[in-house]
């Protein structure tokens, strides 16, 4: 760890040119759709910069993000950290392990205090007294509340820990919350998704690390530049929906034909993210690209908000994945016995008014 | 739970509550009073009471001749926007979705979206149309009460609102169609206990009087 590196010392000894940088900068801009004059800026602002110290804790969460962080292309992850940041702690990808990790952990913590970019994976559970996820033998809140105190900013990298995800999903058995109910003092930046694009996490935190500021962020803290348009916004296959041209099985005509996907659940409408655009796989496809309707996976409790295979206009009635058939007619039949029942009363008053009528 | 969900969830559970309760209630309370004991003789048989009473209940969907040139104009405004309503209500495709879903039953074909939103345009504006014959003619003026103000308002937002949501006008995908959804709660709220009933009561209120008509003996 040396972190007095400029990101352009760096560089030089791994024999990157001052011509290669610049495109790398302006590959950079372009994936994060930034302005074009940003590539320059960013070529001069990180030339000059130290390398940044990134400390990545990962709480109650699957390792997808993670996963889907070491997948970018642009810019890959050999270059973001051996290049532009000094991954100081990781301990999925770090080969210390046990109090050497630990260690590891403490003492970025303290050289860097103020300074270090934290990133969070993963929900935190207050359960149990947060016996439900420890490390260390420390609960996942300690861990968070301390590694907070000493951060510049911190990314919120996927929908567990931008959102609470599926862990904060009813009935949520470790009562897990998002980082944002845990911190309260800090800025955070939630980069979302089940799991969030590769490179919206790296183009995020480049996008910090080279202009030192929070980027725009909308509603739920996210930054604009990935999360400003709905997915259904840019979908191609939004001409459809226009055209009222629906799929309404997985396996008929319209599904064959590429057609929209909403009455088949397709949560794209209602989802901001930027799958439509930078796509997975290095921009090879997205779910809906391969036939399958959007989980709104970057959006606020999208595991209670029904079933993923019914419209978004239809009725939410049944708990998260069922479907509201069953209930409205258990419903729709309650409510009408109910009705029948004032019915006869309101018709029985009315007749004992008429017969009362035609005495007098 | 954000309003969306709370919309077409919690809110349209309470609102369909409300909805199949009044309705049944209503109709009941309305079908099973005793009809008026006739003591005159029949003029008729049973089936020609039950014929003229289905014939009447299309021969009165349009004015008599000797009325046309006075109130056709306005029936045809009333037709004209109602066919509308159906057909963005029962052509669209979101709409569709809803119905289906809630029906239990598989999607059926709907209109393009472009094709829905002239509709509802068009349907809009005859709307209007109608709430200024209301309010410009004296004598429906006169016999207009809240109820028809109302039901007129609580029908045009539930339209505006869909407008608003399928042009994404002025806000969120997401929050304009919680907001659509919730003035749909709101007319299912309203519909047993205001105007919105004559969807129930009209065609049967005709053939009865028909059939009552024809026991009597009288030209219909």
């Amino acid at each position: 760890m040396k972190p007095a590196d400029t990101v352009g010392e760096t560089l030089r000894r791994h024999g990157v040119s001052r011509r290669g940088f610049v495109k790398f900068c302006t590959a950079t801009v372009t994936a994060m759709a930034l302005p074009p004059w940003l590539g320059a800026a960013m070529a001069a602002q990180l030339s000059g910069a130290p390398r940044p110290s990134v400390v990545y804790l990962s709480f109650q969460e699957c390792t997808g993000c993670f996963e889907s962080f070491i997948r970018s292309f642009s810019p890959t992850i050999e270059s973001l950290i051996f290049d532009v940041i000094s991954l100081d702690y990781d301990d999925t990808l770090m080969a210390a392990a046990g109090d050497a990790a630990e260690s590891a952990l403490s003492t970025a913590m303290k050289a860097h205090f103020g300074d270090y970019v934290l990133i969070v994976d993963g929900s935190i559970p207050t359960g149990a007294s947060g016996a439900c996820c420890t490390a260390g033998g420390r609960s996942a809140e300690a861990t968070l509340r301390e590694a907070a105190k000493g951060a510049r900013v911190i990314l919120a990298v996927g929908t567990c820990s931008s959102f609470g995800g599926i862990p904060f999903a009813d009935p949520n058995p470790t009562n897990a919350w998002p980082v944002s109910a845990i911190v309260g003092d800090k800025p955070i930046i939630n980069v979302s998704g089940c799991p969030p694009i590769p490179e919206v996490i790296t183009g995020t935190l480049l996008q910090f690390v080279t202009t030192g500021r929070i980027p725009d962020l909308d509603e739920h803290l996210r930054p604009k530049a990935f999360f400003g348009n709905s997915i259904h916004d840019r979908c191609y296959r939004r001409p459809f929906f226009d055209a009222g041209k629906f799929a309404k099985t997985f396996d008929d005509e319209g599904a064959r034909n590429g057609w929209c996907l909403y009455e088949l659940g397709c949560k794209g409408p209602t989802t901001y993210n930027a799958c439509a655009t930078l796509k997975w796989n290095g921009g090879t496809s997205f779910p809906i690209e391969s036939g399958h309707g959007c989980l709104g996976c970057s959006e606020p409790e999208f595991w209670d908000k029904g079933s993923f295979y019914e419209a978004q206009s239809t009725a939410k009635w049944g708990r998260a994945g069922e479907s509201s058939r069953k209930p409205l007619a258990e419903f729709a039949g309650a409510a009408i016995a109910a009705g029948a029942v004032l019915g006869v009363a309101s018709a029985g008053a009315g007749r004992l008014r008429q017969h009362k009528l035609e005495k007098e | 739970m954000d309003l969306l969900s709370f919309a077409r969830g919690p809110a349209l559970k309470v609102a369909m509550g409300v909805f199949f309760v009044g309705v049944v209630w209503r109709v009941l309370a309305l079908v099973l009073l005793r009809i008026r004991r006739e003591h005159s003789r029949p003029r008729s048989s049973l089936l020609r009471y039950v014929s003229v009473g289905l014939f009447v209940t299309a021969s009165r969907s349009w004015p008599h001749p000797q009325f046309v040139k006075r109130t056709g104009a306005g029936e045809a405004l009333s037709y004209s926007y109602h066919m509308g309503l159906f057909a963005v209500v029962l052509l669209f495709g979101p709409h569709i979705a809803f119905l289906a879903g809630l029906l239990g039953i598989g999607a059926w074909p709907g209109l393009p979206s472009s094709v829905i939103t002239a509709i509802a345009v068009v349907t809009a504006t005859l709307f209007t149309g109608v709430l200024y014959r209301r309010v410009t003619t004296p004598v429906i003026r006169m016999i207009s009460n809240f109820d028809d103000y109302f039901t007129w308002c609580i029908t045009m937002l539930v339209m505006l609102t869909g407008l608003m949501t399928s042009a994404r006008w002025g806000a969120r995908y997401e929050t304009l169609l919680a907001i659509h959804i919730l003035s749909v709660d709101g007319l299912l709220v309203w519909f047993p206990f205001g105007k919105l009933m004559h969807a129930f009561y009209i065609m049967p209120s005709r053939a009865i009087n028909g059939a009552i008509l024809a026991r009597k003996g009288a030209s219909t």
